[in-house]
């Protein structure tokens, strides 16, 4: 079992571990650390410790792992469209796969399967494996986990990434329960350790305030979700072939448990945030429901989403699924303009992951401004709707 | 009607700030940062609560956790809860998703009884919104995530499901799990009388014996995942003010945003 111990001898009391500990497991008692049960051994004490005063042994398990090859990613799609995070994801399955020296596979679980096996090979995978069937042309989480497993325990792929959407976040957890493997959610990074042929996972944690790297040794598939927009696709390459296999589903309507009546859609049009190249949004600095609008205008003029923060949802101006941050939705645009955003930790940690961030506030000292690349100190109903002007006399 | 609501302690975001690492020293500012109960959680409590006051029955709060997750319990109690169960044992500690839900899912089942079991979308502190859904699997219960509303008539669940562009309503059998968002209600404050109720609760505490769980399948043992490296991500660079006139500000940033090739 691993174990964790601190060799009093050694110990100087001088709490050097107890600052690194990021659980704030470790404490001090008769000036000696003490380990609390909330450890989980991840090495940051030791590392810290001068003195070698703490020493953790891990368990070294020869679980025959061979047998897993290959490295695989979930194909998610909506009304027979491969949705983007699927391509960003073969992207980076490609990079891992080519490390690993292995082949890269798509899973794609759907009713219309026409020229998905194509599209796939031609953003990098060299096999797709197609379960196609009329009760899965919308997500169905027994249908789709019970395919997904028995694929994954047929074939052995030592890797499946999967994109961290709401179908990803629902298939990969009961997925990887089913399986009894290792989960890592929203990864940030993921590099392969060559030596050891591990998968390294790199995600932010307690708010975006540290970043953790995480590993499962022991267990395969090593299984990872991937937000949309962090991982970069590669170039579509048009006729570029592989193997395909297809899966017959095993499945029939009986066996729904849960029947889906119908999909409503809100009354206005919905741009899916995550998947937006370009984010405007609204702050309580816009004062009023009413100035949407404005936020509306400047979006538009430049094709961006609408966004906001958790204070204009609270008010009630906007609906929530425009809400950025850490009880909204993370996005990674390629542009975020902040208007009237004060910019708290909250809100930060959801959208600091954009490539150019504008920030307008009239407030010079807003924290927004130490995230925003581009930051006008300013009053929003003046430079809002310059900014719409000066925008549509360049896009002309 | 039966309900276990399962609730997570967590650090208050709003504090979070505090948590900021030391850029000097590299270490983490952790004094003095309240606990909380997990923000969705306190959605799902309170639906919880209604759908007793609707249909009769017992709301049961469930939490793994060092002794000190006792407080949360007891505020959930405050708002309301019927009864609280604390699963507490060194063997419990250091558990990643997949240990953490086939702990809460032994308690379960101990319990037996129940109609509807009841998670928040995702904890705050991990975010990773995987224990619910784990749960559900190792109970081998149908699961909702997600879930925005909820309706119940003859033990049968009508559901909102919020999808990145819309909903989805979905019907099944009880028992169900469902993993709830913030939409699904306001929860409310503890009543002076719950207060009072809290303060004189007795909370079950279970370890690893009252649960029959399988010891390799708890805690750090268990746990399929390994932290190998905590860092500071580093942070970004601080920009550039712009200055001049609003117009004069306004031209100079299309003119930046054209020549990065943003736009
Ligand atoms: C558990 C928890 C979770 C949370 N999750 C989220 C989340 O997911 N997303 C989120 O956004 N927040 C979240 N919050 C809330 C967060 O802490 C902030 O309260 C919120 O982000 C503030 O929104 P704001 O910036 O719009 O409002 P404020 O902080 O009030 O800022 C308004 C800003 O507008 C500026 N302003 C006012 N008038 C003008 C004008 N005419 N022109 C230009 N500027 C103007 C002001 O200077 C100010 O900086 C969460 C909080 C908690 C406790
Ligand atoms: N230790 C725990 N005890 C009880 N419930 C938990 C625990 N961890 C997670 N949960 C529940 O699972 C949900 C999702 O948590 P997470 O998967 O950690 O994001 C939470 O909102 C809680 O309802």
């Amino acid at each position: 079992m691993d174990n964790i111990k601190v060799i009093i001898e050694k110990c100087t009391g001088c709490k050097l571990c107890v600052k690194k500990c990021p659980f704030g497991a470790v404490e001090l008692v008769d000036k000696k650390a003490v380990i609390r049960d909330n450890c989980n051994l991840c090495g940051a004490c030791a590392e810290a410790c001068k003195s070698g005063a703490i020493e953790i042994t891990r368990k070294v398990i020869h679980a025959d792992l061979s047998a897993y090859k290959g490295v695989w990613v979930f194909a998610e799609q909506k009304e027979g469209r491969i949705m983007p995070v699927t391509f960003e994801l073969l992207g980076e399955g490609r990079k891992l796969a080519d490390k690993l020296g292995t082949e890269l596979a798509a899973v794609y679980i759907g009713e219309k399967t026409q020229g998905i096996a194509e599209e796939l090979f031609a953003y990098g995978a060299d096999k797709a494996y197609i379960a196609g069937s009329p009760l899965m042309g919308l997500y169905r989480n027994e249908f789709y986990a019970r395919v997904l497993t028995r694929l994954v325990t047929e074939y052995k792929p030592e890797i499946v990434l999967v994109g961290a959407t709401v179908i990803g976040r629902s298939l990969a957890p009961s997925v990887a329960a089913r399986i009894k493997c290792g989960l890592t959610a929203d990864c940030t990074g993921l590099e392969i350790d060559t030596e050891k042929k591990i998968l390294m996972q790199t995600r932010p944690a307690f708010g975006g305030n540290i970043m953790a790297t995480i590993i499962s040794p022991n267990h395969r598939p090593q299984m990872a979700t991937v937000r949309p927009r962090v991982m970069k696709r590669i170039a579509k390459q048009a006729g570029r072939k592989g193997e395909v296999v297809t899966v017959d589903p095993k499945i029939s309507a009986e066996d729904a448990v849960v029947e889906i009546l119908k999909i409503i859609k809100p009354e206005e049009q919905v741009v899916d945030l995550q998947e937006a190249d370009i984010i405007v949004s609204g702050g309580r600095g816009i004062g009023k429901a009413e100035n949407f609008s404005l936020i509306r205008e400047l979006a538009e003029t430049i094709g961006g989403a609408v966004g906001a923060s958790r204070a204009t949802v609270d008010a009630g101006w906007i609906p929530s699924y425009h809400q950025v941050g850490q009880t909204g939705k993370t996005v990674c645009p390629k542009l975020y303009i902040a208007c009237g955003i004060s910019g708290q930790v909250q809100h930060l940690v959801g959208m600091q992951g954009s490539d150019v961030i504008v920030a307008v506030n009239k407030d010079p000292s807003a924290p927004i401004f130490n995230v925003a690349t581009y930051g006008i100190v300013g009053d929003l109903f003046e430079v809002v709707p310059l900014l719409v002007k000066k925008f549509k006399e360049a896009l002309k | 009607m039966n309900i276990i609501v399962c609730i997570k302690q967590v650090p208050d975001t709003a504090a979070i700030q505090l948590v900021r690492i030391n850029p000097q020293t590299n270490t983490l500012v952790r004094e003095g940062i309240p606990a909380i109960i997990n923000p969705f959680d306190e959605n799902a409590i309170e639906e919880g609560l209604r759908l007793r006051e609707k249909y009769g029955g017992e709301v049961t709060v469930l939490s793994m956790g060092p002794p000190q997750v006792e407080k949360a319990l007891k505020d959930a109690i405050a708002m309301g809860a019927d009864k609280a169960v604390l699963l507490c044992d060194r063997a419990f500690a250091g558990a990643d998703t997949l240990a953490t839900s086939y702990t809460l899912a032994c308690a379960i089942k101990k319990m037996g009884n129940y109609d509807l079991l009841l998670f928040g979308k995702q904890a705050i502190d991990g975010d990773t919104a995987q224990v619910g859904p784990g749960v559900a699997e190792h109970l081998g219960i149908p699961q909702v995530t997600f879930v925005r509303k909820i309706e119940i008539e003859n033990q049968t669940i009508r559901a909102e499901r919020t999808l990145e562009d819309s909903f989805e309503l979905v019907e099944a059998k009880l028992p169900i799990l469902v993993t709830v968002t913030k939409e699904m209600n306001t929860p409310r404050y503890p009543s002076l009388k719950g207060m009072m109720k809290a303060k004189a609760a007795q909370i079950t505490v279970w370890g690893l014996q009252d649960i029959d769980a399988d010891p390799n399948r708890v805690g750090l043992t268990g746990s399929t995942t390994q932290v190998i490296k905590i860092f500071t991500p580093e942070m970004r660079k601080k920009g550039e003010i712009l200055r001049g006139e609003p117009d004069q500000m306004a031209e100079a940033l299309v003119g930046k945003l054209r020549d990065s090739k943003v736009l």
